[in-house]
């Protein structure tokens, strides 16, 4: 049924299509909306039977889950940022236990200092934790991906994350098609654990492993990994047949056949890129776009197979790994190895900073012309970087940053160029 | 036949079993116990842990019919029954993390409650346990946030008043003056610092669960009894057992039970239970000893003894013990 919501809303009502048996919730923003959602569909008894639980933490909500997960519940919960981080070593816990739990990140940036809107570092803060991490460029994908995410994470018996930008897509009403209950339910078969808590048949889980299997139980986790890289595009495929949207699988690609320039990126940067690239390409220029859906597995062969006809690649993320540049472009660099091509990492919006036409547009001429740096940050304010630099040099006691910068800008209006 | 027999004529519980009517003996007199913590783990020779653990799970066993799932803390209790590939736990059990085990109760609880829903099995129980650390510090958070939420899970909180597993490290139940590894007995202040530490069974009543109780290893008839009586309600309960622990104390192990029966009987461990936040039922002290008699047979407080001693430190620990007398009206003609 064709819906015009809010994207919490949509993912809401589409994880509760998914028959989900226990779900934890702890507020942090922008994700509340979706258990918000959930909650209402739980206590007026249209998602039943399902345990709503009001935890006291993230942490909290991960350990819920993974006990209801490994007594045989189908689970889920969603958090973001310092939520994220607050509950990562359950975040760990639970891949490593192989238990197949989904979670929505609604990502937003991590502090000190404290912000509360988009940018990808909370979930790649988790890159290396033995979850799927699924990227939505829409939300209607978003709605999509949670439906693949409970059946993937399933069958591999592997923790999956789903990803959607914190307020630019959580908080977006656009329009949706809610699949049926009956079409899901075709798609995704109840739950049969791998291993469970059970009486009749009693199991240690969670015991010690020393150095001679823990390589081992580590590998068959990346294995796991390996095979989600195959099955990823199959329920693509499959999930296309039974819905009758393509939801890409690993990549999506756009314009790359005769693309000579070719920006990576993921998330719902990848809608305001189409449109630049369409303008841009309208003057003749040679540019594409692709975007990654799976970061985690990272599908290096098939990222090597849709950038190998490039000359120029430049990843622009919403992640920085400071002291060193770019997330994702570490990755990208990993797929292009051997390949000889001009690469430029783009560091942009964290903290919500705002990803305009015109930026992507002055940024991309100027890759176009080979006058890109290697690494460079969308829209720095250069200005209050230089005068609190300065303010450094000059006196010892210089005081807390970010409030220096505050005083500097003098607003406090978000940054819209 | 007039006289009633009393246990402590013998000085032993085990005999005591001998002395009972079938139905009121020891879950563990019988070879139709579950030994849901089976013999070849690791644990040291007289641990506390392992006979309270042994004990307090079989008896839940029995009360549960042997549906019963357990989620256990990371710690001794943890590391000593599960050295891969083997493992002593006769029941399905999970270790998750140090701090999440009531979370991961309630979990567990929470997905056998929509299974029975579905039609699966019903009347599957509960119990998450863990050492002091894991209860009183880093697991605080989830076993309050489960108390607050009364889930249906029974938490057994084994208490040997410090971080063993790591290396007899001070936690939050470490008695003040105790030398642990971290309170050093150096200095002026010898040991663990006085007007710091927490009374946990007294916070899990502040939540007014259905059942708090504390018992220790020297009573374990009483241990099964409290375990069977919390069994037999829903919603959160807390059991806190004193477990000595021969490594942290300094103690001989063949001491375990004396020194648990000690510490109860010289008041700084009170015995009692509580209901809906309300004592209950409290266990009479039955020949007060002074803290002394207790201090004494462990090496974790030799610095307040010899020369010069620290004989302030021990008058201020007989006044928590003469505190919790008070408190709990701990002797049998209320005196004080």
């Amino acid at each position: 049924m064709i819906r015009q919501i809010e994207g919490s809303r949509a993912v809401a009502e589409a994880v509760a299509l998914c028959r989900p048996e226990v779900i934890c919730a702890y507020p942090i923003s922008p994700q509340t909306h979706i258990v918000e959602g959930l909650g209402e569909l739980v206590k007026s008894g249209t998602l039943a039977p399902c345990e709503f639980i009001n935890v006291e933490s993230e942490f909290a909500a991960m350990s819920v889950a993974i006990g209801a997960s490994a007594a045989g519940a189908r689970a889920y919960t969603a958090t973001a940022s310092q939520g994220l981080l607050f509950m990562a070593e359950a975040v760990y816990n639970a891949s490593g236990l192989g238990l197949p739990i989904v979670m929505t990140v609604a990502n937003r940036a991590i502090g000190a200092p404290i912000n509360i809107w988009n940018d990808h570092s909370d979930s790649m803060s988790q890159r290396d934790c033995g979850w799927i991490q699924l990227f939505a460029a829409h939300n209607q994908e978003a709605l999509d991906l949670h439906i693949q995410a409970f059946r993937l994470a399933e069958e591999l018996s592997m923790p999956v994350m789903v990803c959607m930008d914190g307020f630019i897509l959580t908080h977006a009403f656009e329009q949706v098609d809610m699949p049926a209950q009956a079409q899901v339910d075709a798609f995704l078969p109840p739950y049969e654990p791998r291993q469970l808590l059970d009486v009749d048949e009693p199991v240690s889980i969670g015991a010690m492993v020393g150095p001679e299997a823990f390589m081992e139980v580590r590998y068959l986790a990346h294995a796991k990994q390996l095979q989600a890289l195959q099955r990823i595009p199959q329920l693509a495929e499959e999930f296309q047949r039974c819905f009758g949207r393509n939801t890409c699988g690993l990549l999506r690609g756009y314009h790359l056949a005769d693309a000579d320039t070719v920006v990576v990126a993921l998330g719902s940067v990848l809608g305001t890129l189409r449109e630049t690239v369409d303008e841009l390409r309208r003057d003749g220029r040679r540019i594409g776009v692709l975007g990654i859906t799976s970061f985690r597995p990272f599908p290096l062969a098939a990222v090597r197979e849709a950038l190998q006809g490039a000359q120029r690649v430049v990843v622009l993320e919403k992640s920085f790994s400071v002291g060193l540049g770019g997330v994702v472009s570490t990755d990208v660099r990993l797929a292009l190895s051997g390949l000889s091509l001009r690469g430029c990492t783009v560091v942009a919006g964290l903290g919500g900073r705002a990803i305009t036409r015109a930026s992507l547009t002055r940024m991309l001429l100027e890759a176009l012309a080979d006058k890109l740096p290697p690494l460079s940050f969308l829209d720095l304010d250069w200005r209050i970087v230089n005068r609190q630099l300065e303010r450094e040099a000059q006196m010892r006691r210089s005081g807390p940053t970010a409030e220096n910068l505050l005083r500097d800008v003098g607003t406090v209006a978000s940054k819209v160029n | 036949m007039s006289q009633p027999v009393k246990f402590y004529q013998t000085g032993t519980f085990t005999v005591g079993n001998r002395l009972l009517a079938p139905e009121q003996r020891s879950v563990q007199a019988s070879t139709e116990r579950a030994n849901a913590l089976n013999s070849g783990h690791r644990a040291c020779q007289g641990c506390g842990e392992a006979l309270g653990a042994r004990y307090a799970v079989d008896a839940a066993l029995r009360a549960s019919g042997g549906k019963l799932i357990a989620a256990n803390a990371t710690g001794c209790l943890e590391v000593f029954s599960t050295p891969y590939p083997e493992t002593s736990w006769q029941l399905p059990w999970i270790h998750s993390l140090f701090g999440n085990a009531a979370a991961v109760g309630t979990g567990i609880a929470a997905a056998l409650k929509v299974k029975a829903l579905k039609g699966g099995r019903s009347g599957v129980r509960v119990i998450a346990q863990g050492g002091d650390g894991g209860t009183t510090d880093i697991g605080f958070g989830c076993l309050s946030g489960m108390f607050e939420r009364n889930d249906d899970v029974l938490y057994i909180c084994y208490d040997n008043q410090g971080y063993m597993n790591t290396g007899v490290q001070r936690s939050s139940a470490t008695p003040p003056a105790a030398r642990t590894a971290t309170t050093m007995a150096v200095g002026d202040a010898p040991g663990a610092a006085f007007g710091q530490g927490k009374k946990l069974p007294l916070i899990a009543m502040a939540h007014e669960i259905p059942y708090v109780a504390t018992a220790t290893v020297a009573e374990l008839h009483d241990l099964e009894a409290k375990v069977e009586k919390a069994m037999g309600l829903h919603g959160a309960r807390y059991l806190h057992v004193l477990v000595p622990c021969p490594l942290g104390w300094g103690a001989a192990s063949r001491d375990t039970i004396a020194l648990a029966r000690l510490a109860r009987e010289c008041g700084l461990f009170p015995v009692f239970e509580a209901e809906h936040g309300e004592v209950s039922s409290v266990t009479r002290i039955r020949h007060r000893v002074p803290v002394d008699e207790y201090l004494r047979a462990q090496k974790r407080f030799a610095h307040l003894y010899g020369s010069p001693g620290q004989p302030e430190m021990i008058a201020r620990i007989q006044a928590q013990a003469d505190r919790n007398i008070r408190r709990f009206g701990l002797l049998e003609d209320g005196s004080v």
